[in-house]
């Protein structure tokens, strides 16, 4: 299998209202990582795209319409599509890109914009569900989030006030994250007392929508030798979907994020995550999620996450430190963007280059994770120095 | 590079006007069946990855992908959707196979456009939503002006864009699979209803419904498995300019560099001879024209020639769209390209009945992902 390197990567702000279009935070941020190593939009052979569901928009064939945003103007062009998954899946797809032979250099570009669905992103998800089965109940995306949050805390004894500290914890840490959308030092108290959305999910369990968009440039490992001394190896991929039958599923455990993960670890050799990985970005759309994903992913037994966080083994500076970007709970939730974004955050943190953010020692292998569709998608991407 | 990848299996719906009696999801179930059994294969356990070419709106949903999985065995596998032209599919298929991670992968697509009630108005929800679509226009428009544009360029007179649809339609006749199959003279397109000028309505194809999936493997797989591989020598795919305002209107430049690039993959440098039959997009009467010289298959501004002399007759020198295209089978959205590449199959296996040709041994599949966009894919097989 031909190696694969990450060797450049771009984001921008994350924030409720971007004036720019979906096409202009594209070309934006693509230029961004472009021009992080030192590459022109003339030596990228191929794009794939990653952007959530058309409906955000109301652009029909959206990819279609950003691709000349996305530097594939006569190129090679694609675009994957896995829900909230996506993100990460578009690492996934690049690499295949480049793994395959076909081609050395492949842009990566997430680019969302939820906030052109009016009133609220939400109204695009109700078309989900199943028009027999689902649909009639009227649900929005949250009631699921609440089954799921109650089914995973009834099933492990955990407390609304054990979860809430993901929420504080990844906040903080997108304090020093300059993208970030809703960084803050909170307290558990502040979590506890937000709105309750629908019960047991409160306002501050949930992460914002964002607009934004964020790039990563994958090459071969002749090139990535050639133009950097820094390469970052995409050593492991996984995706894995469940069946569309909620109902068949129990919600107390992703067993789908295992399968992805498992897939990446097997490639990258992996006998034991837990002390083989030295930082993990899962996906926290909520803040059990967190949670709920780094069991899945195979970093504690099930039910057990909770005991690493509130022992402060997940904190930044804790042994291994979980979404030290601040997660999409604190940069944002720019759902494509936010699973690059991740991606981007091991790039950084594994060269070195995160900044304040930056965990102690030398971290040597991350693992990034999204989630989406209806509970039901896992894609992992392990990268590494 | 690069691993020899092959089509092992086939499965598919008739396509037709209507579906009633089907969901989307036992449509995808159907030909999912029967490209397992054509392929001999369980999906459970010798399938190691699957890909689905579907757009959210054309099914009224967002996150289509969601209900993929179950239809086509592929719960708790790797599974992902392209929202995608489903040849795109088959260029997935073949680079995933190519790194090596997968041995066999299932390629699915399917059309269920007698759902879509306003089709025009969906799609004019893929323009430009700053600068085009609040005009309000009818997307179709662009079709009508690229015609135009074209035959002034080419020289192509309507008249053979007429007999593109004349030749296809009566294709159809021959394909028990086909929903528009007509015996039609040059003057009924000339004088039916002009719909975007000089687009008239027999030079459109009308939209038809059903499900496609293909089983494809490495060398190994496949000839452990098959007893009539079909190989995918090269595939190719491009995007050109998107903006109204700012692309090529008379050349398809993306058919152009997809077909470089497939060209360039299967290791082929003379398409003219090497390559036997073709399916090429024909959602418009021009565009097999404006295809058939972007891709290099006729010499520049001979394509109307090749039509009026017969070249292009399933009988003739060059037998293009044999299966009737999209104007005799009918526009299957995103499974286009797989019901192209389906054809391109089943002529290599001999297995096309009363349409099947002689003596062909390499085919050209193209695709266009239609109005408003500017991007396609190019696939080359062959049974050698």
């Amino acid at each position: 299998m031909r190696k694969v390197a990450v060797v450049g990567a771009g984001m921008t702000k994350f924030m409720r209202r971007a004036q720019e279009t979906g096409k202009e935070l594209a070309w934006e941020t693509a230029k961004l990582a472009l021009d992080s190593c030192e590459l022109t939009v003339k030596d990228v052979d191929c794009v794939v795209m990653g952007t959530a569901p058309d409906a955000f928009d109301m652009v029909h064939m959206k990819h279609e319409y950003l691709s000349d945003g996305a530097g594939a103007w006569r190129k090679p062009y694609v675009r994957g599509f896995l829900g909230g998954g996506t993100g990460v899946f578009t690492a996934c797809q690049a690499w295949y890109h480049v793994a395959s032979g076909m081609f050395d250099v492949c842009l990566a570009v997430t680019e969302e914009k939820m906030s052109s669905c009016l009133p609220h992103p939400q109204g695009a998800f109700v078309t989900c569900w199943d028009q027999f089965t689902e649909s009639p109940l009227g649900t929005s995306l949250l009631w699921f989030f609440a089954w799921e949050m109650n089914r995973y805390m009834t099933s492990h004894g955990i407390t609304e006030r054990e979860i809430a500290l993901v929420s504080v914890k990844n906040k903080k840490n997108a304090l020093h994250h300059p993208c970030a959308q809703l960084p803050g030092e909170i307290t558990v108290d502040d979590v506890m007392k937000s709105e309750i959305m629908a019960w047991p999910v409160k306002r501050l369990d949930v992460s914002p929508t964002s607009d934004g968009a964020a790039v990563l440039v994958f090459a071969s490992e002749e090139v990535a030798k050639r133009i950097t001394d820094r390469p970052v190896w995409v050593q492991g991929v996984g995706w894995c979907l469940d069946t569309m039958y909620i109902g068949q599923r129990d919600l107390y455990y992703p067993k789908y994020v295992e399968y992805a993960a498992r897939m990446a670890y097997d490639m990258a050799g992996i006998k034991d995550p837990r002390r083989e990985i030295d930082i993990a970005e899962p996906y926290d759309p909520f803040s059990y999620k967190e949670l709920h994903h780094g069991e899945g992913l195979l970093l504690c037994d099930k039910g057990e996450a909770v005991r690493l966080l509130v022992d402060g083994e997940t904190q930044k500076t804790g042994r291994q430190p979980w979404c030290p970007s601040g997660g999409a709970l604190g940069v944002g939730n720019a759902i494509a963007a936010t699973g690059v974004m991740k991606v981007a955050e091991l790039f950084w943190q594994l060269r070195g280059e995160a900044g304040e953010r930056q965990v102690p020692g030398r971290p040597r292998r991350g693992v990034a994770q999204a989630w989406g569709d209806e509970m039901q998608v896992g894609t992992v991407v392990v990268l590494g120095v | 590079m690069q691993r020899r990848v092959a089509i092992i299996g086939v499965g598919y719906t008739p396509f037709r006007p209507i579906t009633p009696d089907m969901s989307f999801k036992e449509m995808m179930f159907e030909a999912a069946q029967k490209a397992y059994e054509d392929a001999g294969v369980c999906p459970r356990k010798d399938i190691d990855a699957f890909v689905t070419c579907e757009e959210d709106f054309t099914h009224g949903r967002s996150i289509f992908n969601i209900h993929t999985p179950d239809n086509i065995g592929a719960v708790m596998k790797r599974i992902h959707t392209l929202p995608a032209e489903s040849l795109y599919g088959l260029a997935d298929a073949f680079m995933l196979i190519n790194t090596g991670l997968v041995d066999v992968m299932a390629v699915e697509s399917h059309s269920k456009a007698s759902n879509m009630l306003t089709p025009d108005y969906l799609v004019a929800h893929a323009m430009d939503p700053v600068y085009n679509k609040p005009l309000g226009y009818n997307p179709y428009f662009i079709a009508g002006m690229e015609m135009n544009r074209y035959l002034h360029d080419s020289g192509v007179t309507r008249e053979q864009c007429a007999l593109v649809s004349v030749k296809n339609r009566a294709n159809a006749l021959l394909n028990p699979d086909a929903a528009y199959g007509d015996r039609i003279a040059m003057d009924d397109v000339l004088e039916s209803e002009t719909m975007f000028w000089p687009l008239n309505r027999l030079d459109m194809s009308s939209p038809a419904d059903g499900g496609i999936v293909m089983v494809v493997a490495c060398e190994e797989k496949a000839r452990d498995l098959c007893d009539k591989p079909v190989w995918v020598r090269g595939v190719g795919w491009c995007s050109d300019a998107p903006s109204l305002e700012t692309r090529e209107w008379g050349e398809a430049v993306y058919a152009r560099l997809a077909g470089e690039m497939a060209y360039r993959v299967a290791g082929v440098t003379n398409p003219r001879i090497e390559v036997d039959f073709a399916e090429v997009d024909d959602t418009f009467t021009y565009k097999e024209l404006q295809h058939l010289e972007a891709l290099k298959l006729c010499a520049p501004g001979q394509a109307g020639f090749m039509v009026e002399e017969g070249a292009t007759q399933r009988e003739g020198a060059f037998p293009v769209n044999v299966s009737g295209g999209s104007l005799g089978v009918g526009r299957l959205d995103e499974a286009t390209g797989l019901q192209k590449v389906l054809e391109v199959v089943l002529q290599l296996r001999g297995e096309a009945g009363p349409r099947q040709l002689e003596d062909v041994s390499v085919g050209l599949a193209q695709s266009w992902r239609g109005v408003p966009a500017n991007s396609g894919a190019v696939a080359i097989l062959s049974n050698e």
